[in-house]
């Protein structure tokens, strides 16, 4: 594993001279390092580029951490990683995602996960991307989440895009059983000409199933962002999206929220804002002692916190 | 010491919201500004904060001119207000808030402080979002405990009363007696409330933009409460 590769791990993940509990590093599209544990086992996959991860029914309290790294330029990174958890697990895992880019061509990773999370399980998933490097080459990050939740299990996935990736595409989609939940919380910065597209796209199968987004994003100078979301209630059951953008700068962003109720109990909402930052909370900080740039760096790092 | 002079602010369709006050604010004291609603309460003391700069008059602050500071700069020399209507902020919990307003970190103990000292459980808000989850009684108390972690030489309250039951305003009294036995420093308050009246030093009245009358409490406070001030429906300067 090279040098880069370990200052991109510590900012994408809690590593630090290695992990504890299984893991797998990915570095240029190879396997850098890979470490199973009893109850979590990590395998190639056979049929393409990839991983197949597979968590025991009943395993509480253990992560895995799954990051992959693109350390230069020219390289087009395509990998599909899949989950399996087993019912009851209660586990959390640690994605991730670092490109550098310091050479003029493109460097790309483009992860497809997909989660097969059986009844009663409980995931926590986390995702932090960042591009680094000073160069011409552009930095791209295209993540695919597929998600499939039995009854009752519930999946909270936590994503963050720090800074420094020129593009990306982003897009989720879920599946929700009988009782199942999925609460996803998303926060991207984009600044320069940095453009971000998030699509979701979530079917409420199961009766009283439930699913909560929370999109925050914050776009700076002349970056363009684009939310779309698409919560289908096709039973009994409840959704909720909740999309917040600031504009900073010239920043440009576009929500389109779609809600789909097919059914007669589906209860679903959506709420979306966009706008500069509130003069009076500008206000309010600078009567505390803050400065006017101080003021708006703490509302947009709580914002995005 | 506080001083006002001759300060005018007028809206823009050239109404006089503030025509021509003078004020002297002594230290250590709690001031009660008091007087009818549409009165200049609220512009004076944003004025006094920075967030209304006057057409004309100057504001000093411990003999230094003050009146071309900005909001930043006069909270840096130790004044703070406490808004009305409290701004909201997505992200920011109550401690982020606290501790932006002290200027360092707390401790779970000094957090627990300043918010059992507004009347409100530390477990339930330390880590809550100032967002539009919280009531309008909540974020006022959160609003006034930023003001207690400043401790600064002149506190400002923009009616501390508004939109707090009367139950829990009570006990707000109580905070505000205690602030002003221990600390050194000025709190100036703008109420309507009986309750602050009372346990002030002195009292300014402002009505049509003007000093109406000011003065001890113990002069000030008969002449309110026996009505001789009543102010009609379409009084206006």
């Amino acid at each position: 594993m090279n040098e880069t590769t370990r200052q991109l791990l510590e900012i994408i993940s809690d590593y630090k001279d290695g992990f504890k509990g299984a893991y797998n590093i990915r570095e240029d599209g190879q396997c850098a390092a890979r470490e199973s544990s009893e109850n979590i086992k990590i395998e190639s996959k056979q049929d393409a580029p990839g991983l197949v991860i597979k968590i025991k029914p009943g395993t509480k309290g253990e992560k895995v951490y799954i990051p992959a790294c693109v350390t230069k330029s020219g390289i087009d990174d395509l990998v599909y990683n899949d989950f399996y958890v087993g019912e009851g697990a209660d586990v959390t895992i640690v994605a991730g995602c670092g490109v550098h880019n310091s050479g003029d061509e493109e460097a790309r990773h483009n992860g497809i996960h997909r989660f097969f999370i059986e009844k009663n399980a409980n995931v926590l998933y986390q995702e932090k991307h960042i591009g680094t490097g000073e160069s011409k080459g552009l930095r791209k990050i295209d993540p695919v989440t597929d998600i499939e939740l039995g009854e009752n299990a519930k999946l909270t996935m936590d994503t963050v895009q720090l800074s420094g990736v020129d593009f990306t595409t982003r897009t989720t989609r879920g599946t929700l059983g009988k009782d199942a939940r999925l609460i996803i919380k998303e926060r991207i910065m984009t600044d320069g000409v940095e453009q971000a597209k998030t699509d979701f796209y979530v079917e409420l199968k199961g009766e009283n199933s439930g699913v909560d987004l929370m999109s925050r994003s914050v776009a700076r100078d002349e970056s363009y962002q684009e939310y779309h979301s698409t919560i289908k209630g096709m039973n009994a059951c409840t959704g909720h999206s909740e999309c917040d953008a600031i504009l900073v700068g010239n920043g440009r962003v576009s929500a389109s929220p779609q809600l789909d109720a097919e059914h007669n109990d589906a209860a679903l909402i959506h709420e979306a804002a966009i706008g500069k930052i509130a003069g009076e909370q500008l206000l309010k900080l600078r009567t505390l002692g803050l400065t006017e740039e101080e003021a708006e760096q703490k509302i947009i790092s709580g914002f995005l916190k | 010491m506080l001083k006002l002079e001759n300060i005018v602010w007028n809206l823009e369709d050239g109404r006089g919201i503030l025509n021509d006050v003078s004020l002297e604010i002594p230290d250590n004291k709690l001031v009660a500004i008091t007087g009818p609603n549409g009165g200049g309460k609220t512009t004076l003391a944003k004025t006094v904060a920075g967030l209304i700069t006057p057409e004309s008059g100057k504001i000093f602050f411990d003999g230094e001119d003050i009146t071309d500071l900005d909001i930043t700069q006069r909270a840096k020399k130790g004044i703070s207000y406490a808004f009305q209507q409290p701004v909201r902020f997505k992200g920011l919990t109550v401690r982020d808030l606290l501790e932006l307003a002290a200027g360092r970190e707390l401790k779970q103990h000094e957090i627990c402080e300043l918010l059992g000292k507004v009347g409100l459980c530390k477990n339930d808000y330390i880590e809550r979002e100032v967002n539009a989850s919280l009531s309008g009684g909540e974020i006022k108390r959160i609003e006034i405990a930023t003001v207690l972690a400043r401790n600064t030489k002149l506190s400002i309250f923009d009616e501390p009363e508004a939109g707090i039951d009367l139950w829990s305003f009570a006990g707000l009294v109580d905070v505000f007696k205690e602030v002003k036995e221990k600390i050194n420093g000025t709190l100036m308050i703008i109420s309507h409330q009986e309750r602050i009246l009372e346990i002030a030093d002195e009292i300014v009245v402002i009505s049509k933009g003007k000093v109406e009358n000011s003065g001890p409490a113990q002069e000030i406070l008969p002449t309110l409460i026996n009505g001789s001030r009543m102010p009609r429906p379409c009084e206006r300067s």
